[in-house]
């Protein structure tokens, strides 16, 4: 049977026709839908984990007791999952480990464009990259035997365009794999004896993975015009094809750790001219470099952003691509903001009010957003959890240098959960003087809405128990008097808490805590409550644009509400000193 | 021979489940389809565009400057955003619909005026079309994406099918009416 999936969903379908049998990851953009879709299949038991270290281990030790095992992660979630990842490279595994990262060339919504594929040189495992859904369900069958072959894990790398594309994809039946039974041994356990023998294995193998990646079908020659031979993988693969189609030969590579030095000599002595297109980094093209091999790559292609057949043309055939209409109109940006009812907003804009008084560290979620004006709240953004340690260090250096400014961290409820909760205890123990706002949306909402250890389910629909912010909050030593948990839409009780925690010593913790109002039973819940304005009361002060929601619009010097994105969270009328905003439903 | 169609809208607007409709009734037609979605952070009010290329043989999901046949916008500034997507004789369907962003709204930039008589007067092929409106006097608002995809349905001669019976596929049953209704509504404007 024939179905169009998009990569992702392609990938959950090979791990489960492939007999995975426990995956592991946390959500970010775009690799999400990977487990989110393995988690409909019955027979693969999977989880969201509280990070993607947590997420490498769960997989490394179900695969040290004999499961198949995935984890899945974003670009920079495998900055976090390093740690177990390189100790697992030398442990090896007993069924097979697949480590799916999915990078984001063009950092559509990445803070980096960092080139992975370099990671699966640094840690000695196999690499491979799919370039179509087909390519995907088939390739994580591959990575599992590839990885059990080997005895290390592999690391298949999926981009954006791959993962968010949609192509037709066989369906084939699931094979079950038994797990392999347990028996006690000291393999999987790590120690300075053990790393020197695992070390010497790992580069005993990586000649004999390179061996295999020169005969593997994952690493295939076709041949059309032999003037030129085009070396590629992924999905510049897909735009090479575009556009040179039968005009040269392909060296099209699925297994690229090993990087096949045999294979590629062999299509290089039967074509005129090389070229490497891959994206980011040339990692191909460096290996073909040194092997002496004269080549056109990244002189003629760009290092930064991702590759389109448009960028080919141009850079490698000379092809100016020139729009058929421009318009004369200067358009208005749209950037991305917080939405209509974001529970966030009420927060960002108590400390807005503080002006240059107020320094923010800011995290990884929605809440970037409250760096937007009109709200302008945010001084950095590091990384999950930096809204918090970045704060840390930031109220250290204002203290040592006598600048009197108060240090407010940023970060939501699933990133306090990832990596929110050390910085918090740093911030006890180093008797830091930050006030930290949990912007808690009771979901992981940037990446659609997923499970965290605080909603009370799984991944795969179980109740289960809460994990109580505040509890935790008091755990790490936060005097309850330094506490507050506020509801996001009541204003002034937001502002009064930003208020206390100027006025406070020490480390100060609000709790923002409200529904994401995207959440499919908040919109049921919320339909009907809206706020108008009565355009006879309305001074036009604007006072209620100060928050920056996007449902009140100013057009012709008249201020309204828009209807369908209002959701009645009525911080607009709590802005209001003429009692001009009505509020219905409510 | 492959065809490439864009479309250009805000997040929220339905571009997507349009394109989902498109794809699958394209493979049923024997077509190979290649469809590629950016989404993530550009859902929260932000600009967003779906991409959809259908033939013999389609490879790269991406669609280049001058390269659309059809640019399907769901709003009138998204699309002179995309404008320069659109192949020279190109078919471009315009949704009469302004939605301010938020430095519109703030009045750190301006809307332009008449947006869409420019468009008029430099695209030959032009459907312009108020599919919020159509779709709301049909009871929901919100099926404007069914009106849209009549209309990019027309545009490609692809109307010999029974798209129907794939809308019913991907939407609830209580859409079904609402949802063929727009559908058709596009198809006959």
């Amino acid at each position: 049977m024939k179905k169009l999936m998009t990569g992702n969903e392609a990938l959950a379908r090979g791990a489960y026709e492939a007999g995975c049998h426990i995956a592991a990851g946390y959500p970010g953009t775009p690799s999400t839908e990977i487990l989110e879709n393995l988690a409909t299949y019955q027979e693969v038991y999977s989880q969201w984990s509280p990070n993607e270290k947590v997420a490498m281990e769960v997989a490394a030790g179900a695969s040290a007791t004999g499961s198949r095992a995935i984890v899945t992660m974003k670009v920079v979630g495998l900055n976090v999952a390093m740690d177990p990842l390189m100790t697992a490279s030398y442990l090896g595994v007993r069924g097979g480990l697949v480590v799916v990262v999915a990078d984001d060339p063009g950092c559509n919504s990445s803070q980096t464009e960092q080139d992975n594929r370099l990671i699966a040189q640094f840690a000695k495992i196999p690499l491979v990259e799919p370039s179509d859904s087909q390519e995907c369900k088939d390739y994580i069958k591959a990575a599992f035997e590839i990885s059990e072959k080997f005895d290390v894990p592999v690391l298949l790398r999926m981009t954006t365009r791959v993962c968010h594309s949609k192509s037709t994809v066989e369906l084939c039946d699931r094979v079950d794999v038994p797990v392999v039974p347990y028996q006690k041994t000291d393999k999987y356990c790590s120690s300075p004896a053990a790393a020197r023998v695992n070390h010497a294995r790992l580069e005993k193998m990586l000649p004999m993975l390179e061996e295999y990646a020169c005969t593997c079908p994952l690493n295939r020659i076709e041949w059309g015009n032999k003037s030129l031979g085009i070396i590629t993988s992924g999905i510049s693969y897909q735009h090479a094809k575009e556009v040179f189609g039968e005009k040269a030969s392909y060296l099209k590579l699925g297994l690229t750790h090993r990087v096949p030095r045999d294979l590629i000599r062999t299509f290089c002595e039967q074509v005129d001219s090389v070229c490497v297109i891959e994206e980011n980094e040339p990692y191909l093209e460096n290996v073909v470099r040194l092997m002496g091999i004269e080549c056109t790559g990244k002189d003629k292609l760009p290092t930064l952003y991702e590759l389109s057949p448009e960028i080919l043309r141009h850079c490698l055939l000379g092809e100016k691509a020139v729009p058929a209409c421009t318009i004369d109109a200067k358009l208005p940006p749209r950037p991305p903001v917080l939405c209509a009812g974001c529970p966030h907003r009420s927060m960002f804009y108590a400390v807005s009010t503080m002006k240059d008084n107020a320094v923010s560290a800011n995290d990884i979620g929605c809440y970037t957003l409250g760096m937007v004006p009109p709200l302008n709240v945010t001084d950095t953004i590091f990384c999950m959890g930096g809204g918090i340690s970045a704060g840390l260090g930031i109220e250290r250096s204002l203290r040592l240098s006598g600048q009197k400014k108060k240090v407010f961290g940023f970060i939501g409820d699933s990133t306090f959960f990832h990596s929110g909760i050390t910085s918090l205890m740093d911030a006890v123990w180093n008797k830091s003087n930050i006030a930290i706002c949990i912007l808690d949306n009771r979901t992981t909402a940037m990446t659609g809405h997923q499970e965290n250890p605080g909603t009370g389910k799984t991944l795969m629909g179980d109740p289960t128990l809460v994990i109580d912010i505040k509890t935790l909050v008091l755990a790490c030593g936060v005097p309850e008097d330094h506490v507050r948990t506020v509801g996001a839409y009541d204003l002034p009780a937001v502002m009064a808490a930003a208020e206390e925690a100027v006025a406070s010593e020490g480390v100060f913790v609000i709790i923002n805590k409200q529904p994401c109002a995207l959440i499919k039973s908040v919109l049921k819940e919320r339909a009907a409550m809206k706020c108008s304005i009565n355009p006879d009361k309305c001074k036009k002060c604007k006072a209620c644009m100060k928050i920056g929601c996007p449902a009140v619009i100013l057009k012709n010097g008249v201020v309204s509400i828009d209807r369908a994105s209002c959701n009645g969270c009525s911080l607009c009328a709590q802005m209001c000193r003429f009692d001009a905003i009505e509020k219905e439903g409510m | 021979m492959v065809k490439s169609l864009l479309m250009s809208g805000i997040g929220g607007q339905g571009t997507i489940l349009m394109s989902k409709i498109l794809s699958e009734g394209l493979i049923r037609q024997g077509y190979d389809v290649k469809m590629c979605e950016i989404h993530g952070m550009a859902q929260r009010g932000g600009s967003v565009t779906t991409q959809i290329k259908f033939g013999d043989k389609a490879y790269s999901p991406i669609i280049g400057t001058g390269e659309a046949d059809v640019l399907v916008a769901f709003e009138k500034t998204e699309a002179a955003r995309y404008i320069g997507s659109l192949k020279k004789d190109g078919t471009l369907i315009v949704n009469d619909l302004e939605i301010y962003s938020l430095p519109v709204l703030t009045g750190a930039a301006t809307y332009p005026e008449h947006i869409e008589k420019e468009l008029q007067t430099k695209v030959k092929n032009m459907h312009l079309l108020n599919a919020n409106q159509i779709a709301a006097e049909l009871g929901n608002a919100k099926a404007q994406n069914m009106v849209l995809m009549g209309v990019c349905i027309k545009a490609l001669g692809l109307e010999n099918f029974d798209w129907p019976a794939i809308i019913r596929e991907f939407l609830p049953q209580k859409l079904h009416e609402l949802s063929i209704k727009a559908y058709e509504k596009g198809l006959a404007s």
